[in-house]
């Protein structure tokens, strides 16, 4: 059960950390992360896995979007059939 | 990133929440054919007790789904067998009380319609056809859920120009019906050509009588996704170019529609039906297919090129979602309803979108003469005559047509009438009022076309 988190907004300091942090409470294990910097905005994407993860998925989104106003940034979560189905034939 | 690209992955989320990329709708197609009873009252219940055990499941299923993938679905839907053929069985019934167990249903699973108070009346009224089309203005009125459409003619059958006449009538009378109350009833009320029978869009979705006792349809959306990448472009990229990327993003979108609709069926327990490669527009700013066509080079919506624009949307929205989805089915084209259209709300505004320029472009796109408000006091003859045209059009062209409008009750051209939500809200358009009287008080039927003779 693969997700993509992603981060996107202006960059400041501590947002790694601070998603991480996130997972880490929830027991979501990072497989992968990469950043960049698009078109002046900061994006962060992470590869996770939510097998182990220990609360829902209402109250998972619910963190991450807490995680993500208290940031000033847009945090995703998507699943990564999504990606799959959309992008590879 | 592994396997997938980080832009594809940027691309993704950025038409998901800033392009308003979403699911449309997971409709569930339930036949009522074993509800059939000669008892209203017993019928009723049937009806009642089918819909609320297959349908039980539906509404938590489709928003676990989308939470647990990401993935914005819309609304929830169910489509019936069409309600006159249980009436035909019932001689004595009002069928309003049908309308009314149909929105009982609805409301205790909690989608948010319900489509098949209806007939197919194409070549002529069977039992229960006329009883249920007499009874429409009454049903839509005294529901909330409940929608309806009537099939009145095909490219095999001709036109039934009975019905014809009947449904201006009944158009007219609906939106008066419910005058108090923004004449929505004529809102949830469409008169087709070329029905087709698994279509998971309201208002016109019903359960035809070749489709299994259940099964899961999801149409998809995002025109704002498409004009977004077609925005990436440069202005003097050949068409072929525009062609291509309308391809790519229609693939992109479907397949997430495909997904979903094997998710859900899936969990259900129940087929997958068909994925309806629609571009739905919403009333939000730029998830409009007229700003597909003023990105692709239009000043304004409704100028000439329009039509031509909208042939070749419409036309790389299938070539492109063909592809990505199993089975294809419902509408699949283009959507051009006014009042849910930011853009062709401005386009009729301003002027430059006319009935006439809407009736050109439904010979090219997938529906017809859609959430158009038309003056109060058009004649039911006037608006019976402009059903006989989109009919024509879908009945040579072997596509489907459909119209929609509503009569703005009290209201003249210039006035706007607001319905609120995904409906939207519209400029009252003026329509001709040439008396086409003689030729709609005729009645019988158009006889079908040489393009129904493929045999």
């Amino acid at each position: 059960m693969k997700a993509v988190i992603t981060v996107v907004g202006r960059d400041t300091v501590g947002v790694v950390a601070k998603v991480s942090g996130v997972c880490s409470e929830l027991n979501i294990n990072i497989e992968d992360v990469t950043q960049s910097i698009m078109q002046e905005m900061f994006c962060m994407i992470m590869l996770v896995n939510l097998e182990k993860c220990n609360v829902s998925h209402d109250a998972m989104r619910a963190r991450f979007a807490k995680a993500g106003e208290e940031m000033g940034m847009q945090v995703n979560i998507t699943r990564q059939e999504v990606f799959d189905a959309m992008h590879r034939i | 990133m592994g396997i997938i690209n980080t832009s594809d992955i940027l691309e993704t989320i950025g038409m998901i929440t800033a392009e308003n990329l979403d699911v449309r709708t997971v409709t569930m197609g339930i036949s009522l054919l074993d509800c059939i009873d000669p008892d209203p009252k017993r019928a009723c219940e049937k009806i009642y007790n089918k819909i609320t055990t297959k349908a039980a499941r539906l509404v938590p299923v489709v928003e676990d789904i989308s939470r647990e993938y990401g993935i914005p679905i819309v609304n929830k839907r169910i489509s019936v067998t069409p309600i006159a053929m249980l009436l035909g069985a019932a001689p004595d019934a009002d069928p309003v009380d049908y309308a009314k167990a149909l929105d009982a249903a609805a409301k205790k699973v909690g989608v948010n319609f319900i489509g098949g108070f209806g007939a197919l009346v194409h070549k002529g009224f069977s039992n229960g056809d006329e009883r249920l089309i007499r009874a429409i203005p009454e049903a839509l009125a005294q529901t909330d859920l409940v929608c309806s459409s009537v099939n009145i003619g095909s490219t095999k059958s001709g036109l039934n120009m009975d019905a014809v006449r009947l449904m201006g009538q009944i158009v007219h009378d609906t939106a008066a019906r419910t005058a108090d109350n923004m004449c929505l009833g004529a809102a949830k009320l469409v008169v087709f050509c070329n029905a087709p029978e698994d279509n998971p869009f309201m208002a016109g979705a019903f359960h035809g009588v070749g489709e299994p006792d259940c099964e899961i349809h999801v149409g998809v959306s995002g025109p704002g996704a498409v004009r977004a990448a077609l925005a990436k472009l440069p202005k003097d990229a050949p068409l072929d170019e525009v062609a291509e990327l309308v391809k790519r993003t229609a693939f992109k979108i479907t397949r997430l529609g495909q997904l979903v609709a094997n998710l859900a069926s899936e969990r259900l327990g129940m087929p997958a039906g068909i994925i309806d490669l629609s571009l739905a527009p919403t009333p939000a700013i730029g998830d409009s297919v007229a700003n597909i066509l003023e990105e692709m080079g239009l000043e304004s919506c409704g100028c000439c090129g329009t039509t031509a624009c909208l042939a070749l949307l419409n036309d790389a929205v299938k070539k492109g979602g063909v592809m990505a989805s199993n089975h294809v089915g419902g509408l699949s084209g283009a959507f051009i309803p006014v009042s849910e259209d930011d853009g062709m709300i401005k386009a009729a505004t301003c002027g430059s979108l006319s009935i006439e320029k809407l009736e050109a472009m439904t010979a090219v796109c997938s529906v017809g003469i859609d959430m158009v408000v038309i003056p109060g006091d058009t004649t039911p003859e006037v608006i019976g005559a402009l059903i006989a045209d989109e009919a024509a059009i879908g009945m040579v062209n072997s596509k489907t047509t459909a119209v929609r409008v509503i009569p703005a009750i009290g209201h003249k051209a210039g006035d706007t009438l607001d319905f609120g939500g995904l409906l939207g809200y519209a400029p009252i358009m003026p329509i001709s009022t040439w008396k086409p009287d003689v030729f709609i008080h005729r009645g019988g039927r158009i006889p079908a076309p040489m393009q129904a003779l493929k045999n």
